[in-house]
């Protein structure tokens, strides 16, 4: 089968006169993808009572078949002289030809009704499912206080080496940028009034207490919520999680706690860090824009910042962790096999995450907002 | 019909790291043959496959589909060259976001040739060959079971009317049933479309009842390409274990061959 030896060109003769329409060279996939516009314009142009010839010797596949099938009205023509093998290839294009039924895709009131009733009790599954964690959660721990060996300490500690210290370079990386730019903002305008020191009051209480956990729990939403998802989800789908169901080990306790237990205990570390780092990039702005002394700036931040900020910094940054890896675990656990359901829940994870940790802040916000703030 | 081979593989040498899997391997399939590759766990009869595929390359040597190199010519040669053959991937491959007929149509929409009238119609016509019903068209590759995935895949490899059908473990997974009923469907296939198979298995009942020549892998390279009847002859340890052990002799009995 040499290129020079198949893919003779198809092609289509018409004789008006007599009303014949000679079809000679190869009617496949192949020789046709070339030719097709012309062939389809023939084809088109061809007079309705025509007898139809094909040399038996050429080659018929079921693209060409069904584009005479098409062009032939689904219908054989009344006088067609073919081969044997040909007839055959039609044959069984007019089979099946016109028996696909059509999609059900219309979109009525009723679907509207259905989808909003779907998208309700959906939510009320999700509800169920993420209380009924939770809870398990919390078995798990009493289990584990009265079981102390089968604490799943190799999969805790893994977990917090890949959430938290590998997630310590972009944090600091984008807390340090955002601390130069706030400060930056921040010292053209105190320039204005002259109340150049009040820098340090901004930084230290923005970022301690609001800023940094916050950044932070929206970058390990997007780093290792996701990733929960996905890890979960890609077990479930190859049917690990079962596997473990079927040995008689809790998924719980072996998947879902050592990652929710690992991200509660390395988010106030690195919302420490990453407070910290945005203070420095903070200093170093407000040194070049202000020039601004590191030893005045270290002095007087823990006077003009009371203590109990830190403290409720640290306090949200361990709520958002266990609220991220809760939500990450949630979505993964409700993965079901197929590529879209796994992005359609990692989507979810991260959003869900995202947007709950906003309002746990704003829950925060209120709670405390005798707390820590000189007056 | 000219000489040169569908498939010919020369002096194929495949290495991962340190590991050799391949030497000096040497492979031709003529047109029409059904060729069935076996050889241990490990001996690189997936590898092979890819190799023909292009989704690998070997370390060294040629492949050479249609009397052609696998990789020569422009881009566009190369992608009418893949067009040419289609592949059934062990565990389908199915796109899980595409519906059935979705998928069938996909390679046809990307090559933009056919109406939408004639894709509906081939969709059907590729269903039925594959003896699957037009209802089926609408169903999600998750609804399906593995016997109707394997169905669907290769609905979906004939899609582009190819000339070469590689198949990978075209039978694991199946029960007996499905299984013997996958292989009658080849070989219909085979018969109707005049296809080049090379499929790669090791279910001794597969081959016996498909293969028309079989190619042993084993030591790296070819140890024996020939019909069954008279690869059974040849004194390779793992021939005499592969057909000779207690199942390969009850499967070759069912098939009448020994």
């Amino acid at each position: 089968m040499n290129a020079s030896v198949q893919n003779q060109p198809p092609e289509i003769r018409v004789d008006s006169d007599a009303a014949t329409v000679r079809l000679s060279g190869d009617w496949t996939l192949r020789a046709l993808s070339g030719v097709i516009e012309t062939i389809r314009k023939d084809l088109a142009a061809v007079p309705a009572e025509a007898a139809w010839s094909m040399d038996p010797s050429q080659r018929l596949d079921s693209f060409g078949a069904t584009l005479l099938w098409q062009a032939w009205g689904a219908t054989w023509p009344r006088l067609v002289e073919i081969g044997e093998n040909q007839r055959r290839v039609i044959d069984r294009v007019s089979a099946s030809a016109g028996r696909l039924p059509t999609a059900p895709d219309r979109f009525g009131l009723l679907d509207a009704i259905t989808m909003l009733g779907a998208a309700l009790l959906t939510f009320r599954a999700h509800a169920i499912d993420f209380i009924a964690l939770f809870g398990r959660i919390f078995l798990d721990l009493a289990h584990l206080a009265r079981h102390p060996r089968e604490w799943p300490l190799l999969e805790i500690s893994a977990n917090l080496h890949k959430v938290g210290v590998k997630a310590m370079p972009v944090t600091a990386l984008v807390g340090f940028l955002i601390g130069v730019v706030l400060s930056y903002l921040s010292s053209l305008q105190l320039k204005l009034f002259g109340a150049d020191i009040f820098i340090v009051n901004i930084l230290g209480l923005g970022i301690i207490r609001e800023l940094g956990p916050v950044l932070v729990s929206v970058l390990v939403a997007g780093r290792s919520g996701s990733a929960m998802t996905a890890q979960l989800g890609v077990m479930r789908v190859t049917e690990e999680i079962d596997a473990l169901a079927a040995m008689g080990i809790s998924r719980t306790l072996r998947l879902v706690l050592p990652k929710v237990l690992a991200l509660t205990l390395a988010m106030p570390l690195l919302v420490l860090w990453t407070s910290s780092v945005a203070l420095f990039g903070g200093w170093v702005s407000a040194w070049v824009e202000l020039d601004l002394s590191l030893g005045f700036f270290v002095e007087t931040l823990p006077t003009v910042v009371p203590i109990a900020n830190l403290f409720i910094g640290l306090g949200k940054g361990a709520a958002f962790g266990f609220l991220i890896a809760l939500i990450a675990c949630h979505f993964g656990l409700r993965v079901r096999p197929n590529t879209e359901s796994l992005s359609a829940n990692t989507t979810a994870s991260v959003v869900s995450a995202i947007t709950m940790v906003i309002l746990v802040d704003a829950v925060f916000a209120i709670a405390t907002r005798n707390i820590g703030v000189p007056v | 019909m000219s000489a040169a081979p569908v498939v010919s593989l020369q002096g194929i040498a495949t290495r991962f790291g340190s590991n050799i899997v391949h030497e000096r391997l040497d492979l031709d399939v003529e047109a029409g043959e059904i060729v069935a590759l076996v050889g241990g766990s490990g001996s690189g009869k997936t590898t092979l496959l890819r190799h023909i595929i292009g989704l690998t390359r070997p370390s060294s040597g040629s492949v050479r589909l249609f009397g052609e190199g696998l990789q020569d010519g422009p881009m566009r040669t190369r992608m009418a060259r893949q067009r040419r053959f289609g592949v059934l991937f062990q565990h389908g491959a199915l796109f899980s976001a595409l519906s059935v007929g979705e998928n069938i149509a996909f390679p046809l929409r990307e090559l933009d040739i056919a109406t939408d009238a004639e894709v509906r119609d081939l969709i059907a016509l590729k269903l039925a060959m594959v003896e699957m019903a037009p209802e089926h068209a609408h169903l999600m590759p998750a609804e399906l079971s593995g016997g109707m995935v394997k169905r669907a895949a290769l609905a979906r490899a004939l899609a582009l009317e190819p000339e070469l059908l590689l198949l990978d473990e075209p039978t694991a997974g199946l029960d007996p049933d499905r299984s013997a009923s996958f292989v009658e469907l080849i070989r219909s296939l085979h018969r109707q479309l005049g296809l080049t198979v090379v499929l790669v298995t090791h279910d001794v009942d597969t081959l016996a009842a498909l293969a028309s020549k079989i190619a042993v892998l084993a030591d790296r390279r070819i140890v024996s390409f020939a019909p069954m009847e008279d690869t059974l002859q040849v004194d390779h340890p793992f021939i005499q274990r592969f057909f000779r052990g207690e199942h390969g002799r009850r499967a070759l009995r069912r098939n009448g061959l020994a």
